[in-house]
């Protein structure tokens, strides 16, 4: 925890200091801490580096616990916030706020962003809930499988119609922490610290799930309740992360390996060390991208699964297997 | 001053009628687990063991009849304070990967901790004195998928003695472990039976350990109760042909003088007229 902390320390330091324009490390320092008089690498700092770095600590936070969450509630090691649904939902609402609505700010993606984030939850939730093994963790994944193929094809059809609009959505989609604002970033702050104010409290239900359905039960925990709470958070998470900064991958899915490699399996050390370990995939991500391509540079959603993929691979190749 | 005796909680089922969809699994079944003893529910495959177990640990809602907490209906209880008195063993139970006995033995505690889960100095002492009376003290830091199968299980019910209940109910224990670890097992419960007071009601496969092991045997066939008392009294040849179409000869245990039942089969009878 104590080296997950410093980690994010480092990444955020290294997110204000690396960048196209080489700045030293004194006039980063005054940048930040006196914002008036410090001439263009005030400006640099303030106006480009800063808000980038906040959104890439909220949105790494977001994915990490919501990845958290998710892997929880469907006892799936492969779950990620994408598996319900929830990102292709929030992803096709956007879509259409951009293509139908105008809409071109953060703070106006966010709004359509929760309500698809919510729509597909409720979606998938209902489906899962068919039938006489309500709710199952496989009926959940299959059926945000589905639902995600469904309305991913839909954003296609929206796109395919509007070019205008497909061009903001390419640079959105790829999952760039640049040019969302500080303001957009303060805007969606208070959804991702309900989301992950309601993770502090599931981390509890989430280690009676993991026993399984019955034994869950048998310890008096309400399965349906544990659910709700978990799925309203990930909606809360995911819906901030992916107005913030696009539909971006890997860093829900890996982020909790990660974190059960350090603290084991018990979800009340789990979910706060992925709020730290996201930050830290996102942030370095970001900081590589600006860096292998100098003077330009690529985003950190693409960066992020170029660094994910390899995480991943070696947690699965360790000798034990990451089930849950 | 000396804790006053604990009023001996009861569980009961009246009338009860359990399934899934539209198929009746167990149908209008009075039931009453005699508080302070081992009850062992045994009965052929598909004869709804399983399912009436469920039933009394509030797994699955009835579709007529009530299960009865001390004279209160089950499903109108909070789960978490039936969870204080009732705790619940499935057949298979599954762990998180890397989970340590110590951590899974501590779960027990769900129902008593708050939001956070906060640890306290009860939770320890029940966790320490569980884990003693399972003989599991040692493997502590071990982690569960590191211990042979005899282990596992008996870390499990370290887990279900660590939640703390007056009644404990438990699906199969001894399935997938040799006739030794059986023992120990049984053992096991029946020591805490003895010692705490503890209500105990377990589905058994094996009739000549379930009749050593209950106080009180119930047999069931087709979802209802076909003969249910004293395991002397119960496991008669006629009993044994009717809930499992199987002929058998019952004799006296010479170990425990309780019912051991000896099946016939269709080969290796060699005194076909003496009875």
């Amino acid at each position: 925890m104590v080296l997950a902390g410093l980690l994010l320390v480092v990444a955020v330091a290294a997110s204000l200091l690396v960048g196209a324009r080489d700045l030293a490390f004194g006039e980063v320092v005054t940048a930040v801490l006196r914002p008036d008089d410090s001439g263009p690498a005030g400006v640099v700092v303030q106006g480009l580096r800063m808000p980038r770095t906040v959104v890439g600590l909220l949105a790494g936070l977001a994915l990490g616990v919501a990845g958290a969450l998710m892997q929880g509630i469907t006892r799936n090691p492969l779950a990620d916030p994408g598996l319900l649904g929830v990102n292709a939902g929030a992803s096709l609402f956007v879509v259409v706020g951009i293509a139908w609505f105008g809409v071109t700010a953060a703070g106006g993606y966010v709004w359509f962003a929760f309500a698809g984030a919510l729509v597909a939850a409720s979606i998938v939730y209902l489906i899962g809930s068919l039938g006489r093994d309500r709710g199952t963790p496989i009926k959940l994944a299959l059926a945000g499988t589905a639902l995600s193929a469904a309305l991913t094809s839909l954003i296609t059809i929206v796109l395919l119609t509007d070019s205008a609009a497909f061009d903001r959505y390419r640079f959105w989609s790829a999952g760039s922490l640049v040019a969302r604002g500080l303001d957009s970033a303060v805007q969606l702050a208070p959804f991702i610290a309900a989301g992950a104010l309601l993770a502090v409290v599931a981390g509890r239900m989430l280690n009676a799930l993991a026993l399984g359905d019955d034994l869950a039960r048998g310890l008096g925990q309400n399965v349906v309740t544990a659910r709700i709470v978990c799925a309203v958070a990930v909606v809360l998470l995911c819906g901030s992360a992916t107005a913030l900064a696009g539909p971006i991958v890997f860093v829900g899915l890996a982020v909790p390996h990660l974190a059960r490699w350090f603290a084991g399996p018990d979800y009340r050390r789990v979910l706060p060390l992925s709020a730290l370990l996201g930050p830290v995939l996102l942030l370095s991500a970001d900081v590589l991208g600006r860096v292998i391509a100098r003077p330009g540079e690529i985003e950190a959603g693409l960066v992020v699964a170029f660094l994910g993929a390899p995480v991943l691979i070696a947690l699965v190749r360790r000798a034990r297997p990451v089930a849950l | 001053m000396p804790p006053s005796p604990p009023v001996p909680h009861t569980l009961a089922a009246v009338g009860l009628s359990l399934g899934y969809d539209s198929r009746r699994i167990i149908d209008d079944l009075d039931l009453e687990l005699p508080s302070g003893r081992i009850t062992v529910i045994v009965g052929a495959n598909a004869s709804g063991k399983s399912t009436l177990l469920r039933g009394l640990a509030r797994l699955l809602r009835p579709e007529s009849g009530v299960v009865l907490l001390d004279g209160d209906d089950l499903f109108g209880l909070p789960g978490k304070r039936v969870a204080t008195v009732v705790g619940l063993l499935p057949q298979h139970p599954v762990a998180p990967a890397g989970i340590s006995v110590s951590d899974l033995v501590g779960r027990g505690r769900h129902p008593h901790q708050g939001w956070f889960g906060r640890w306290s100095g009860t939770d320890d002492a029940v966790v320490s004195a569980a884990l003693a009376a399972t003989d599991t003290l040692e493997l502590s830091a071990r982690r569960l998928e590191d211990l042979s199968g005899g282990q596992r299980q008996r870390v499990w019910i370290a887990m279900a003695l660590a939640q703390d209940t007056d009644i404990l109910l438990l699906d199969e224990p001894t399935t997938f472990l040799d006739v030794a670890h059986q023992l120990e097992v049984l053992d096991l419960l029946h020591e805490r039976n003895r010692g705490e007071g503890t209500t105990i009601a377990m589905v058994l496969h094996d009739l000549n350990l379930a009749a050593r092991y209950a106080d009180h045997l119930v047999v069931l066939r087709e979802g209802r109760i076909l003969a249910q008392g004293d395991p002397r009294d119960v496991l008669t040849a006629a009993v044994v042909l009717d809930a499992f179409g199987l002929s058998a000869r019952i004799i006296d245990d010479p170990v425990s003088g309780t019912p051991l039942i000896v099946p016939i089969g269709r080969f290796h009878d060699n005194h076909p007229r003496i009875s």
